[in-house]
Protein backbone atom coordinates (compact mmCIF):
# COMPACT_ATOMS: atom_id res chain seq x y z
CA UNK A 1 0.00 0.00 0.00
CA UNK A 2 1.32 3.41 -1.24
CA UNK A 3 1.69 6.15 1.63
CA UNK A 4 -1.39 7.73 -0.23
CA UNK A 5 -3.56 5.68 -0.30
CA UNK A 6 -2.90 4.75 3.19
CA UNK A 7 -3.90 7.75 4.54
CA UNK A 8 -7.15 8.25 1.93
CA UNK A 9 -8.04 5.12 3.74
CA UNK A 10 -7.10 6.47 7.66
CA UNK A 11 -9.39 9.53 6.64
CA UNK A 12 -12.43 7.74 5.39
CA UNK A 13 -11.93 5.67 8.31
CA UNK A 14 -11.64 8.63 10.85
CA UNK A 15 -14.18 10.53 9.21
CA UNK A 16 -16.63 7.52 9.23
CA UNK A 17 -15.58 6.44 12.75
CA UNK A 18 -16.70 10.21 13.82
CA UNK A 19 -20.02 9.90 12.14
CA UNK A 20 -21.04 6.69 13.40
CA UNK A 21 -19.63 7.21 17.23
CA UNK A 22 -21.45 11.15 17.35
CA UNK A 23 -24.73 9.64 15.83
CA UNK A 24 -24.70 6.95 18.49
CA UNK A 25 -23.96 9.12 21.20
CA UNK A 26 -27.10 11.50 19.83
CA UNK A 27 -29.10 8.36 20.03
CA UNK A 28 -27.98 7.00 23.08
CA UNK A 29 -29.26 10.23 24.90
CA UNK A 30 -32.50 9.23 23.45
CA UNK A 31 -32.32 5.78 24.53
CA UNK A 32 -31.50 6.23 27.99
CA UNK A 33 -34.16 9.15 28.66
CA UNK A 34 -37.10 5.97 26.49
CA UNK A 35 -35.86 3.29 28.79
CA UNK A 36 -35.50 5.26 32.22
CA UNK A 37 -39.07 6.43 31.57
CA UNK A 38 -40.42 2.99 30.61
CA UNK A 39 -38.81 1.69 33.82
CA UNK A 40 -39.99 4.66 35.54
CA UNK A 41 -43.79 3.50 33.64
CA UNK A 42 -43.64 6.69 31.66
CA UNK A 43 -43.38 7.31 28.08
CA UNK A 44 -40.21 8.98 27.48
CA UNK A 45 -39.83 11.93 24.68
CA UNK A 46 -42.42 11.07 22.53
CA UNK A 47 -43.37 14.69 20.57
CA UNK A 48 -40.32 14.97 18.11
CA UNK A 49 -41.17 12.51 15.45
CA UNK A 50 -42.86 8.80 15.41
CA UNK A 51 -41.64 7.56 18.96
CA UNK A 52 -39.44 10.76 19.79
CA UNK A 53 -36.49 9.77 16.81
CA UNK A 54 -35.90 13.54 16.24
CA UNK A 55 -35.47 14.55 19.86
CA UNK A 56 -31.55 14.07 19.90
CA UNK A 57 -31.70 16.84 16.92
CA UNK A 58 -33.73 19.05 18.74
CA UNK A 59 -31.14 18.44 21.70
CA UNK A 60 -28.41 19.72 19.48
CA UNK A 61 -30.05 22.57 18.39
CA UNK A 62 -31.20 23.76 21.64
CA UNK A 63 -27.65 23.61 23.01
CA UNK A 64 -26.41 25.70 20.07
CA UNK A 65 -28.74 28.34 20.49
CA UNK A 66 -28.54 28.68 24.30
CA UNK A 67 -26.52 31.75 25.54
CA UNK A 68 -22.79 30.66 26.34
CA UNK A 69 -21.94 32.57 29.68
CA UNK A 70 -18.99 32.71 31.16
CA UNK A 71 -18.77 33.06 34.75
CA UNK A 72 -17.11 36.14 35.58
CA UNK A 73 -14.93 35.45 38.22
CA UNK A 74 -13.66 31.84 36.20
CA UNK A 75 -10.16 31.65 35.25
CA UNK A 76 -10.90 31.89 31.12
CA UNK A 77 -8.10 30.06 29.25
CA UNK A 78 -8.88 26.72 31.85
CA UNK A 79 -12.06 27.14 31.58
CA UNK A 80 -12.37 26.56 27.74
CA UNK A 81 -9.85 24.30 27.53
CA UNK A 82 -11.43 21.71 30.06
CA UNK A 83 -14.70 21.09 27.83
CA UNK A 84 -12.03 20.43 24.47
CA UNK A 85 -9.75 18.71 26.37
CA UNK A 86 -12.96 15.95 28.24
CA UNK A 87 -14.07 15.74 24.03
CA UNK A 88 -11.19 15.13 22.24
CA UNK A 89 -10.17 12.51 25.10
CA UNK A 90 -12.97 10.48 24.84
CA UNK A 91 -13.64 10.72 20.70
CA UNK A 92 -9.51 9.53 20.54
CA UNK A 93 -9.77 6.79 22.15
CA UNK A 94 -12.31 5.02 19.64
CA UNK A 95 -9.33 5.22 17.56
CA UNK A 96 -7.59 1.46 18.59
CA UNK A 97 -10.79 -0.17 18.81
CA UNK A 98 -11.02 -2.91 16.37
CA UNK A 99 -14.64 -3.66 14.88
CA UNK A 100 -13.87 -6.24 12.84
CA UNK A 101 -11.14 -8.37 11.02
CA UNK A 102 -9.28 -7.41 8.02
CA UNK A 103 -11.34 -6.79 5.02
CA UNK A 104 -10.47 -5.97 1.63
CA UNK A 105 -12.57 -3.40 -0.09
CA UNK A 106 -11.97 -2.14 -3.53
CA UNK A 107 -8.26 -4.04 -3.88
CA UNK A 108 -7.15 -2.44 -0.50
CA UNK A 109 -6.60 -4.87 2.46
CA UNK A 110 -7.42 -2.82 5.71
CA UNK A 111 -8.27 -3.70 9.11
CA UNK A 112 -11.30 -2.19 10.63
CA UNK A 113 -9.88 0.02 13.04
CA UNK A 114 -8.29 3.26 12.54
CA UNK A 115 -4.71 1.94 13.87
CA UNK A 116 -3.60 -1.22 14.76
CA UNK A 117 -0.92 -0.42 17.20
CA UNK A 118 0.69 -2.56 19.36
CA UNK A 119 -0.19 -1.26 22.80
CA UNK A 120 -3.46 -0.51 22.14
CA UNK A 121 -4.60 -1.19 25.05
CA UNK A 122 -2.00 0.80 26.89
CA UNK A 123 -3.14 3.82 24.86
CA UNK A 124 -6.93 4.14 26.11
CA UNK A 125 -5.45 3.81 29.37
CA UNK A 126 -3.11 6.55 28.93
CA UNK A 127 -6.19 8.43 27.22
CA UNK A 128 -8.31 7.53 30.22
CA UNK A 129 -5.91 9.01 32.90
CA UNK A 130 -5.81 12.41 30.57
CA UNK A 131 -9.40 12.61 30.41
CA UNK A 132 -9.64 13.39 34.68
CA UNK A 133 -7.88 16.63 34.02
CA UNK A 134 -11.11 17.60 31.65
CA UNK A 135 -13.18 17.36 34.32
CA UNK A 136 -10.26 19.01 37.18
CA UNK A 137 -9.98 21.63 35.39
CA UNK A 138 -13.64 22.12 34.81
CA UNK A 139 -13.88 22.15 38.60
CA UNK A 140 -11.32 24.25 39.68
CA UNK A 141 -11.68 27.31 37.03
CA UNK A 142 -15.27 27.50 37.38
CA UNK A 143 -14.48 29.36 40.61
CA UNK A 144 -17.50 27.96 41.77
CA UNK A 145 -17.74 25.85 45.40
CA UNK A 146 -20.62 23.16 44.11
CA UNK A 147 -17.90 22.56 40.62
CA UNK A 148 -14.96 22.72 42.81
CA UNK A 149 -16.48 19.86 45.22
CA UNK A 150 -17.69 17.95 42.31
CA UNK A 151 -14.50 17.98 40.91
CA UNK A 152 -12.30 16.91 44.33
CA UNK A 153 -14.72 14.04 44.15
CA UNK A 154 -14.30 12.64 40.57
CA UNK A 155 -10.72 13.42 40.77
CA UNK A 156 -10.04 11.23 43.92
CA UNK A 157 -12.72 9.02 42.31
CA UNK A 158 -11.06 8.09 38.88
CA UNK A 159 -7.63 8.39 39.86
CA UNK A 160 -8.88 5.38 42.90
CA UNK A 161 -10.93 3.19 40.26
CA UNK A 162 -8.25 3.58 37.58
CA UNK A 163 -6.06 1.20 39.91
CA UNK A 164 -8.74 -1.44 39.98
CA UNK A 165 -9.44 -0.83 36.20
CA UNK A 166 -5.92 -1.26 34.85
CA UNK A 167 -5.34 -4.43 37.21
CA UNK A 168 -8.76 -6.30 36.46
CA UNK A 169 -6.89 -5.91 32.81
CA UNK A 170 -3.72 -7.88 33.87
CA UNK A 171 -5.94 -11.61 33.54
CA UNK A 172 -6.87 -10.79 29.99
CA UNK A 173 -3.46 -9.63 29.03
CA UNK A 174 -1.44 -12.87 30.84
CA UNK A 175 -4.16 -15.23 28.75
CA UNK A 176 -3.40 -13.50 25.28
CA UNK A 177 0.24 -11.89 25.67
CA UNK A 178 0.05 -8.68 23.94
CA UNK A 179 -1.34 -5.73 24.45
CA UNK A 180 -2.93 -5.38 21.16
CA UNK A 181 -6.43 -5.66 20.83
CA UNK A 182 -6.63 -7.12 17.56
CA UNK A 183 -4.98 -9.77 19.01
CA UNK A 184 -6.58 -10.33 22.41
CA UNK A 185 -9.65 -10.69 20.19
CA UNK A 186 -7.54 -13.32 17.90
CA UNK A 187 -6.71 -14.95 21.14
CA UNK A 188 -10.43 -15.25 22.21
CA UNK A 189 -11.42 -17.79 18.81
CA UNK A 190 -12.48 -21.31 19.50
CA UNK A 191 -15.49 -23.27 21.17
CA UNK A 192 -15.18 -25.56 23.96
CA UNK A 193 -17.49 -28.81 22.63
CA UNK A 194 -18.30 -27.03 19.73
CA UNK A 195 -21.13 -24.85 21.54
CA UNK A 196 -19.57 -22.47 24.19
CA UNK A 197 -16.97 -19.93 22.85
CA UNK A 198 -13.85 -19.05 24.23
CA UNK A 199 -14.31 -15.61 25.64
CA UNK A 200 -12.34 -14.64 28.30
CA UNK A 201 -15.64 -14.48 29.90
CA UNK A 202 -15.91 -18.39 29.81
CA UNK A 203 -12.73 -18.96 30.46
CA UNK A 204 -12.46 -17.76 33.82
CA UNK A 205 -12.17 -14.01 33.84
CA UNK A 206 -15.78 -13.76 35.57
CA UNK A 207 -14.36 -11.98 38.14
CA UNK A 208 -12.29 -9.71 36.30
CA UNK A 209 -15.06 -8.76 33.85
CA UNK A 210 -17.34 -7.61 37.11
CA UNK A 211 -14.26 -5.32 39.02
CA UNK A 212 -13.79 -3.86 35.31
CA UNK A 213 -17.62 -3.39 35.09
CA UNK A 214 -17.93 -1.38 38.21
CA UNK A 215 -14.74 0.07 37.94
CA UNK A 216 -15.89 1.44 34.78
CA UNK A 217 -18.95 2.81 35.55
CA UNK A 218 -16.74 4.75 38.30
CA UNK A 219 -14.97 5.90 36.18
CA UNK A 220 -17.35 7.41 33.64
CA UNK A 221 -19.17 9.13 36.60
CA UNK A 222 -22.23 6.69 36.06
CA UNK A 223 -25.23 5.92 38.46
CA UNK A 224 -24.11 4.16 41.07
CA UNK A 225 -21.24 6.22 41.24
CA UNK A 226 -22.34 9.27 40.08
CA UNK A 227 -20.78 11.48 42.89
CA UNK A 228 -19.55 13.97 41.05
CA UNK A 229 -22.51 15.05 39.59
CA UNK A 230 -24.72 14.14 42.37
CA UNK A 231 -27.54 16.98 41.80
CA UNK A 232 -29.45 16.59 45.22
CA UNK A 233 -26.09 18.25 47.08
CA UNK A 234 -23.94 19.88 44.24
CA UNK A 235 -26.42 21.31 41.74
CA UNK A 236 -24.82 19.62 38.91
CA UNK A 237 -21.05 19.16 40.05
CA UNK A 238 -18.15 19.63 37.85
CA UNK A 239 -20.03 21.45 34.96
CA UNK A 240 -22.60 23.58 37.19
CA UNK A 241 -21.16 26.78 35.71
CA UNK A 242 -21.23 25.58 32.02
CA UNK A 243 -23.72 26.14 29.39
CA UNK A 244 -24.48 25.68 25.67
CA UNK A 245 -22.38 23.75 23.58
CA UNK A 246 -19.94 23.73 26.82
CA UNK A 247 -21.72 21.82 28.46
CA UNK A 248 -22.75 19.51 25.62
CA UNK A 249 -19.24 18.74 25.13
CA UNK A 250 -18.98 17.94 28.36
CA UNK A 251 -22.22 15.65 27.57
CA UNK A 252 -21.12 14.07 24.62
CA UNK A 253 -17.33 13.06 26.68
CA UNK A 254 -19.56 11.35 28.68
CA UNK A 255 -21.43 9.23 26.39
CA UNK A 256 -18.70 8.84 24.24
CA UNK A 257 -16.76 7.46 27.37
CA UNK A 258 -19.33 4.99 28.12
CA UNK A 259 -19.40 3.80 24.80
CA UNK A 260 -15.30 3.41 24.85
CA UNK A 261 -15.98 1.33 28.26
CA UNK A 262 -18.77 -0.96 26.05
CA UNK A 263 -16.34 -1.83 23.33
CA UNK A 264 -13.34 -2.94 25.82
CA UNK A 265 -15.62 -4.98 27.55
CA UNK A 266 -16.84 -6.44 24.12
CA UNK A 267 -13.46 -6.56 23.14
CA UNK A 268 -11.82 -7.93 26.49
CA UNK A 269 -13.93 -10.36 27.86
CA UNK A 270 -16.41 -11.29 25.18
CA UNK A 271 -14.87 -12.15 21.86
CA UNK A 272 -14.84 -8.33 20.21
CA UNK A 273 -16.35 -9.01 16.51
CA UNK A 274 -15.78 -12.82 16.94
CA UNK A 275 -19.73 -14.82 16.41
CA UNK A 276 -21.23 -16.78 14.22
CA UNK A 277 -20.45 -16.39 10.31
CA UNK A 278 -21.86 -17.80 7.67
CA UNK A 279 -24.08 -17.53 4.12
CA UNK A 280 -22.44 -15.31 1.11
CA UNK A 281 -19.06 -13.43 1.14
CA UNK A 282 -20.88 -9.89 1.85
CA UNK A 283 -22.91 -11.21 4.54
CA UNK A 284 -20.01 -12.89 5.96
CA UNK A 285 -18.18 -9.38 5.37
CA UNK A 286 -20.32 -7.71 7.31
CA UNK A 287 -21.82 -10.06 10.49
CA UNK A 288 -18.51 -9.82 12.68
CA UNK A 289 -19.00 -6.11 12.80
CA UNK A 290 -22.59 -6.72 13.32
CA UNK A 291 -21.80 -9.25 16.75
CA UNK A 292 -19.63 -6.32 17.41
CA UNK A 293 -22.73 -3.78 17.27
CA UNK A 294 -24.81 -6.30 19.17
CA UNK A 295 -22.44 -6.67 22.12
CA UNK A 296 -21.46 -3.31 22.56
CA UNK A 297 -25.09 -1.54 22.85
CA UNK A 298 -25.85 -4.77 25.18
CA UNK A 299 -23.58 -3.17 27.40
CA UNK A 300 -24.75 0.17 26.21
CA UNK A 301 -28.56 -1.15 27.78
CA UNK A 302 -26.70 -2.17 31.01
CA UNK A 303 -25.90 1.15 31.58
CA UNK A 304 -28.98 2.25 30.98
CA UNK A 305 -30.63 -0.26 32.88
CA UNK A 306 -28.28 0.28 36.05
CA UNK A 307 -29.66 4.03 36.29
CA UNK A 308 -32.57 3.20 36.26
CA UNK A 309 -32.20 0.61 39.12
CA UNK A 310 -29.68 1.23 41.73
CA UNK A 311 -29.60 4.52 44.31
CA UNK A 312 -26.20 6.67 44.59
CA UNK A 313 -23.37 5.44 47.01
CA UNK A 314 -22.19 7.35 49.90
CA UNK A 315 -18.86 9.05 49.51
CA UNK A 316 -16.89 6.94 51.89
CA UNK A 317 -18.86 3.93 50.64
CA UNK A 318 -17.17 4.52 47.38
CA UNK A 319 -13.68 4.83 48.59
CA UNK A 320 -14.00 1.87 50.64
CA UNK A 321 -15.43 -0.54 47.91
CA UNK A 322 -12.74 0.66 45.69
CA UNK A 323 -9.78 0.33 47.63
CA UNK A 324 -10.93 -2.70 50.31
CA UNK A 325 -13.41 -4.26 47.88
CA UNK A 326 -12.20 -4.37 44.52
CA UNK A 327 -8.70 -3.51 44.67
CA UNK A 328 -7.65 -6.54 46.70
CA UNK A 329 -10.15 -8.92 44.65
CA UNK A 330 -8.56 -7.52 41.02
CA UNK A 331 -4.83 -8.76 42.72
CA UNK A 332 -5.74 -12.09 43.83
CA UNK A 333 -7.58 -12.71 40.45
CA UNK A 334 -4.11 -11.79 38.73
CA UNK A 335 -2.58 -14.41 41.54
CA UNK A 336 -4.88 -16.89 40.20
CA UNK A 337 -5.01 -16.42 36.52
CA UNK A 338 -1.15 -16.41 36.70
CA UNK A 339 -1.11 -19.57 38.44
CA UNK A 340 -3.71 -21.35 36.27
CA UNK A 341 -1.45 -20.22 33.40
CA UNK A 342 2.01 -21.56 34.67
CA UNK A 343 0.74 -24.72 35.57
CA UNK A 344 -1.22 -25.22 32.30
CA UNK B 1 10.29 12.52 9.12
CA UNK B 2 11.93 11.24 12.41
CA UNK B 3 14.51 13.97 12.66
CA UNK B 4 11.43 16.78 11.92
CA UNK B 5 9.26 15.24 14.79
CA UNK B 6 12.11 15.32 16.87
CA UNK B 7 13.22 18.98 16.54
CA UNK B 8 9.12 20.03 16.95
CA UNK B 9 8.68 17.74 20.00
CA UNK B 10 12.08 18.56 21.99
CA UNK B 11 11.03 22.32 21.45
CA UNK B 12 7.42 21.75 22.89
CA UNK B 13 9.22 19.39 25.81
CA UNK B 14 11.64 22.96 26.22
CA UNK B 15 9.31 25.73 25.77
CA UNK B 16 7.21 24.15 27.79
CA UNK B 17 9.64 23.55 30.79
CA UNK B 18 11.02 27.16 30.17
CA UNK B 19 7.14 28.33 30.99
CA UNK B 20 6.97 25.77 34.18
CA UNK B 21 9.49 28.13 35.61
CA UNK B 22 8.45 31.39 34.38
CA UNK B 23 4.50 31.10 35.24
CA UNK B 24 3.29 32.53 38.62
CA UNK B 25 0.26 30.45 38.86
CA UNK B 26 1.09 26.75 40.35
CA UNK B 27 -1.92 25.52 38.25
CA UNK B 28 -0.44 27.11 35.11
CA UNK B 29 2.93 25.26 35.87
CA UNK B 30 1.64 22.04 36.91
CA UNK B 31 -0.19 22.31 33.17
CA UNK B 32 3.25 23.01 31.86
CA UNK B 33 4.88 20.14 33.51
CA UNK B 34 2.13 17.82 32.27
CA UNK B 35 2.97 19.12 28.60
CA UNK B 36 6.44 18.49 29.35
CA UNK B 37 5.78 14.46 30.18
CA UNK B 38 3.77 14.23 27.41
CA UNK B 39 6.16 15.46 24.69
CA UNK B 40 8.73 13.31 26.60
CA UNK B 41 6.31 10.12 25.78
CA UNK B 42 6.49 11.46 22.29
CA UNK B 43 10.34 11.18 21.94
CA UNK B 44 9.94 7.74 23.74
CA UNK B 45 7.63 6.67 20.72
CA UNK B 46 10.13 8.19 18.18
CA UNK B 47 13.16 6.12 19.53
CA UNK B 48 10.73 2.57 19.32
CA UNK B 49 10.21 2.39 23.27
CA UNK B 50 6.53 2.07 22.75
CA UNK B 51 6.17 0.53 26.05
CA UNK B 52 8.38 3.22 28.15
CA UNK B 53 6.04 5.79 25.97
CA UNK B 54 2.54 4.42 27.45
CA UNK B 55 4.02 4.24 31.09
CA UNK B 56 5.19 7.75 30.72
CA UNK B 57 1.64 8.66 29.93
CA UNK B 58 -0.22 6.24 32.61
CA UNK B 59 2.09 7.01 35.58
CA UNK B 60 3.50 10.38 34.92
CA UNK B 61 0.77 12.74 33.12
CA UNK B 62 -2.12 10.42 34.53
CA UNK B 63 -1.24 9.90 37.78
CA UNK B 64 1.41 11.52 39.51
CA UNK B 65 0.77 15.04 37.58
CA UNK B 66 -3.18 14.47 39.01
CA UNK B 67 -2.01 14.11 42.28
CA UNK B 68 -0.09 17.53 41.89
CA UNK B 69 -3.04 19.15 40.24
CA UNK B 70 -5.60 17.74 42.96
CA UNK B 71 -3.41 19.20 45.83
CA UNK B 72 -2.91 22.50 44.24
CA UNK B 73 -7.10 22.50 43.95
CA UNK B 74 -7.52 21.34 47.45
CA UNK B 75 -5.31 23.79 49.06
CA UNK B 76 -7.02 26.82 46.77
CA UNK B 77 -3.00 28.13 46.04
CA UNK B 78 -2.81 31.46 44.55
CA UNK B 79 -0.67 32.89 42.89
CA UNK B 80 3.06 32.81 44.09
CA UNK B 81 4.28 35.56 45.97
CA UNK B 82 7.88 37.04 44.25
CA UNK B 83 10.41 39.29 45.81
CA UNK B 84 10.79 42.61 43.89
CA UNK B 85 14.34 41.78 43.06
CA UNK B 86 16.36 38.44 42.65
CA UNK B 87 19.38 37.35 44.53
CA UNK B 88 22.36 39.48 43.31
CA UNK B 89 24.40 36.53 43.79
CA UNK B 90 22.60 34.05 41.97
CA UNK B 91 22.58 36.48 39.35
CA UNK B 92 26.35 36.64 38.81
CA UNK B 93 27.25 33.18 39.58
CA UNK B 94 24.51 31.49 37.96
CA UNK B 95 24.94 32.98 34.51
CA UNK B 96 28.23 32.28 33.93
CA UNK B 97 28.18 28.94 36.14
CA UNK B 98 24.95 28.07 33.36
CA UNK B 99 27.41 28.54 30.37
CA UNK B 100 30.28 26.95 31.33
CA UNK B 101 27.98 23.75 32.21
CA UNK B 102 26.50 23.69 28.76
CA UNK B 103 29.94 24.20 26.97
CA UNK B 104 31.84 21.21 29.25
CA UNK B 105 28.55 19.27 28.50
CA UNK B 106 28.56 20.10 24.47
CA UNK B 107 32.37 19.56 24.44
CA UNK B 108 32.38 16.37 26.41
CA UNK B 109 29.83 14.95 23.53
CA UNK B 110 31.36 16.27 20.60
CA UNK B 111 34.67 15.29 21.90
CA UNK B 112 34.11 11.51 22.74
CA UNK B 113 31.01 10.87 20.67
CA UNK B 114 31.14 12.81 17.65
CA UNK B 115 27.86 15.11 16.20
CA UNK B 116 27.58 12.10 13.30
CA UNK B 117 26.95 9.72 16.24
CA UNK B 118 24.15 10.96 18.06
CA UNK B 119 21.39 9.07 16.90
CA UNK B 120 17.70 10.71 16.57
CA UNK B 121 15.02 7.97 16.60
CA UNK B 122 14.05 6.26 13.61
CA UNK B 123 15.22 2.19 12.97
CA UNK B 124 19.30 3.39 12.62
CA UNK B 125 19.40 3.52 16.49
CA UNK B 126 17.67 -0.19 17.28
CA UNK B 127 21.13 -1.75 16.38
CA UNK B 128 19.60 -4.86 15.16
CA UNK B 129 17.56 -5.90 18.33
CA UNK B 130 14.12 -7.24 16.95
CA UNK B 131 11.23 -5.67 18.92
CA UNK B 132 13.76 -3.12 20.92
CA UNK B 133 11.14 -1.44 23.66
CA UNK B 134 8.09 -3.24 23.09
CA UNK B 135 6.18 -4.71 26.08
CA UNK B 136 7.87 -8.19 25.26
CA UNK B 137 10.97 -7.13 25.10
CA UNK B 138 11.22 -4.99 28.45
CA UNK B 139 8.98 -7.82 30.39
CA UNK B 140 12.18 -10.22 29.23
CA UNK B 141 14.65 -7.73 31.00
CA UNK B 142 12.75 -7.03 33.97
CA UNK B 143 11.15 -10.24 35.00
CA UNK B 144 14.07 -12.28 33.63
CA UNK B 145 17.44 -10.55 33.15
CA UNK B 146 16.90 -8.41 36.67
CA UNK B 147 14.53 -9.56 38.29
CA UNK B 148 16.26 -9.63 41.97
CA UNK B 149 17.09 -5.49 41.21
CA UNK B 150 13.65 -4.83 40.44
CA UNK B 151 12.15 -7.01 43.26
CA UNK B 152 14.52 -5.32 45.70
CA UNK B 153 13.80 -1.55 44.01
CA UNK B 154 10.23 -2.41 44.32
CA UNK B 155 10.55 -3.39 47.76
CA UNK B 156 12.83 -0.27 48.35
CA UNK B 157 9.94 1.94 47.81
CA UNK B 158 7.43 0.04 49.35
CA UNK B 159 9.40 0.78 52.13
CA UNK B 160 9.88 4.54 51.37
CA UNK B 161 5.65 4.53 51.26
CA UNK B 162 5.38 3.33 54.44
CA UNK B 163 8.18 5.64 56.25
CA UNK B 164 5.80 8.27 54.08
CA UNK B 165 3.05 7.21 56.00
CA UNK B 166 4.40 6.87 59.45
CA UNK B 167 5.94 10.26 58.98
CA UNK B 168 2.84 12.01 57.63
CA UNK B 169 0.31 10.56 60.58
CA UNK B 170 0.26 13.28 63.18
CA UNK B 171 -0.23 11.56 66.70
CA UNK B 172 -3.61 11.91 68.03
Amino acid sequence: MTIGTYILVSVIKIVIAMFVLLTAVAYTTLAERKVVAHIQNRWGPSRVGPFGIWQPLADGLKFIFKEDITPPFAYRPLYLLAPILSLTVALSAIAVIPIGPWVTVGGVHTPLQIADVNIGLLIILGLTSIGVYGIALAGWSSNSKYSMLGALRATAQMVSYEIALGLSLVGVLIYAGSFSLRDIVTAQSGTFLGVIPKWNIFTGQFIAFFIYLMAAYAETNRIPFDLAEAETELVAGYHTEYSSMKFAMFFMAEYANMFTVACLATVLFFGGWLGPVFGPPILQALLPVLWFVVKVLAFIFIYIWVRGTLPRFRYDQLMAFGWKFLLPLAIANILVTALIVALK
Amino acid sequence: MHLALFIIFGAVCIGAAINLLVQKHPINSALSLIVVMGSLALLYLLLGAEFVAAVQVIVYAGAVMVLFVFVIMLLNAGEEERTPHGSRVATMLGVPGLIVGLGVGIWVVVRYAGLDRIAIGGPEILNGTEGFGNPHAVAQLLFRDYLLPFEVTSVLILVAIMGAVVLARREE
